[in-house]
């Protein structure tokens, strides 16, 4: 296997005495794409939210390009600059134009100079097709557009690695080719992607493997030929043909 | 009703032999405005720390964020003035509760104190449901690209919350100009109690009491259309709630 970029030992986490994560377990490698899935509320979004920190775990161990996420001496807001996030409900801060979406963090987090950041941002809006947006604010745009945006926002960090948390579920169908086609490009270009999604086809096309949860656990982790091919576990399949039914 | 009608009596001299009574009124209001402004600015102040603090992780800084809405919010506005101004002096160290009374304009201080701190606790219901409002997600977004939870207040969460505060926050500042009435029960001479003493020498009670009236109408007026004035400036294009003009 390739550099372990992301290691996920072994958590688990409770919400008072209700646990939403046990035992979870799984390694991505630098550049790989692995695709989670499972049904609502099995703890995909729990999972992913404990990679950067913005969850606290309660048992196991997660390292982020060897750095610690649960260490109590970790600087989170340093790491989690290293780290880009996508939402589902897009999260682009709605007072701030496009552009100054994308240059706030990077000025304030990286200390970048203006102009600097303003150049990176604009790379960013050309590779997500949105160049001439720039000066519009977020609620001028569309759902599929502002979701590129959010990437942009993202990658303008110089992030290893990228977390997706369902990036496609609150857009009407017509913009969801958009999003995913960047979001492909991106795999191409050999970024390290963990990414919540019911989308199979984006799952064939482009994840290394497929992990799949339900009721805190992860009950599959299996390459994509696999997974689709010969789920081993009863509930992947019911979960599978469910899905996969539209 | 037998009532002697005396519109000039506003050119009168006052019993204070130096100022008509038209100007005893207009230098109450000023009082008033003076009263009414620094309250605020302790109000804004006091309000947007404890709204804040009330809504960080903390479990403990929420706790006393808590407590000291409860505090200021449940005990009427008169009796905390009445604390303020004759208890306050008395349970300090007799040396300070001594200087406190011999302020020139110890009236003015402490209204402007009690009304401040009354009124932050209002604001402080204000600003904290102002950054509920806002999902959950821009507070994660924000610490997601690596600021800090100060920083996601201060670029993300506060930009946002205060456009949302806009239309309470101009209610509690004309709330806190009308309050600043209930100050004449410690001593000040703002537009109310000016009313009253012309009432008292003159006895034109009905022409003293609609110049106040009239005098406080024309503040809130002029508040209200600053502030909408400031909502239509402050207005995010393509949000929820801001004005149709501005949402293409
Ligand atoms: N703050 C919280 N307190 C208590 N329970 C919570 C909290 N947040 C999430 N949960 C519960 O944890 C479980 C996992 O939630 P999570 O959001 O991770 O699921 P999910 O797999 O992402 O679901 P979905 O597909 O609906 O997004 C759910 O049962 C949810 O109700
Ligand atoms: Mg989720």
């Amino acid at each position: 296997m390739t550099d372990i970029q992301i290691d996920i030992n072994e958590v688990s986490k409770w919400y008072g005495p209700f646990q939403v994560l046990n035992r979870c377990s799984t390694k991505v490698g630098k550049g790989e794409v692995v695709v989670v899935c499972g049904p609502s509320g099995s703890g995909k979004s729990t999972l992913i939210k404990c990679v950067n920190g913005l969850e606290p775990f309660t048992q196991g161990a997660i390292t982020v390009d060897g750095i610690s996420v649960g260490d109590p001496k970790t600087n989170l807001p340093k790491l989690r600059a290293r780290i880009g996030m996508v939402f589902q409900h897009f999260e682009l801060f709605p007072h701030l134009t496009v552009m100054r979406n994308l240059v706030l963090a990077q000025i304030k987090v990286l200390g970048r100079s203006s102009g600097e950041a303003h150049e990176n941002g604009m790379r960013l809006l050309d590779r997500v097709g949105l160049r001439d947006q720039a000066e519009k604010f977020p609620g001028e745009l569309s759902g599929g557009q502002q979701q590129r945006v959010a990437i942009a926002r993202a990658l303008a960090m110089d992030p290893i690695a990228m977390l997706f948390d369902e990036p496609t579920s609150a857009l009407d169908p017509e913009m969801i080719k958009e999003v995913l086609d960047v979001m492909v490009g991106l795999a191409r270009d050999g970024m390290t992607m963990i990414v919540v999604t019911h989308e199979m086809g984006f799952a064939r096309q482009v994840a290394r493997r497929v992990v799949f949860m339900d009721k805190g656990e992860i009950v599959e982790d299996a390459p994509t030929e696999e997974f689709f091919g010969s789920p081993r576990s009863e509930r992947a399949q019911m979960f599978l043909s469910k899905i996969l039914q539209y | 009703m037998n009532y002697h009608w005396n519109w000039g009596i506003f050119w009168d001299i006052s019993p204070d032999g130096a100022h008509s009574y038209l100007q005893t009124l207009l230098l109450g209001t000023t009082w008033t405005l003076a009263t009414a402004f620094f309250a605020w600015c302790l109000a804004l102040l006091f309000g947007s720390i404890i709204g804040v603090i009330r809504t960080t992780p903390n479990a403990w800084l929420v706790r006393l964020g808590n407590a000291y809405v409860e505090l200021f919010r449940n005990i009427p506005l008169l009796v905390q003035m009445f604390l303020w101004y004759f208890v306050l002096p008395e349970v300090v160290p007799q040396a300070i509760g001594t200087w406190l009374k011999q302020q020139p304009n110890a009236s003015f201080y402490t209204a402007v104190v009690a009304l401040g701190f009354y009124t932050s606790a209002r604001v402080a219901e204000q600003v904290r449901a102002g950054i509920l409002s806002l999902a959950q997600g821009q507070r994660l977004a924000a610490l997601a690209l690596g600021l800090t939870l100060p920083q996601a207040y201060g670029f993300v969460l506060l930009p946002m919350a205060y456009r949302i505060m806009l239309p309470p926050l101009t209610s509690e500042l004309l709330n806190i100009i009308k309050n600043s009435s209930v100050a004449l029960t410690i001593g000040l001479m703002e537009l109310t109690a000016r009313a009253r003493s012309m009432q008292e020498f003159s006895f034109q009670v009905f022409e003293a009491f609609t110049a106040a009236t009239v005098i406080y109408i024309v503040i809130n007026i002029a508040v209200t259309f600053a502030m909408r004035a400031l909502e239509r400036r402050t207005a995010v294009s393509g949000f929820i709630g801001a004005s149709p003009a501005a949402a293409h």
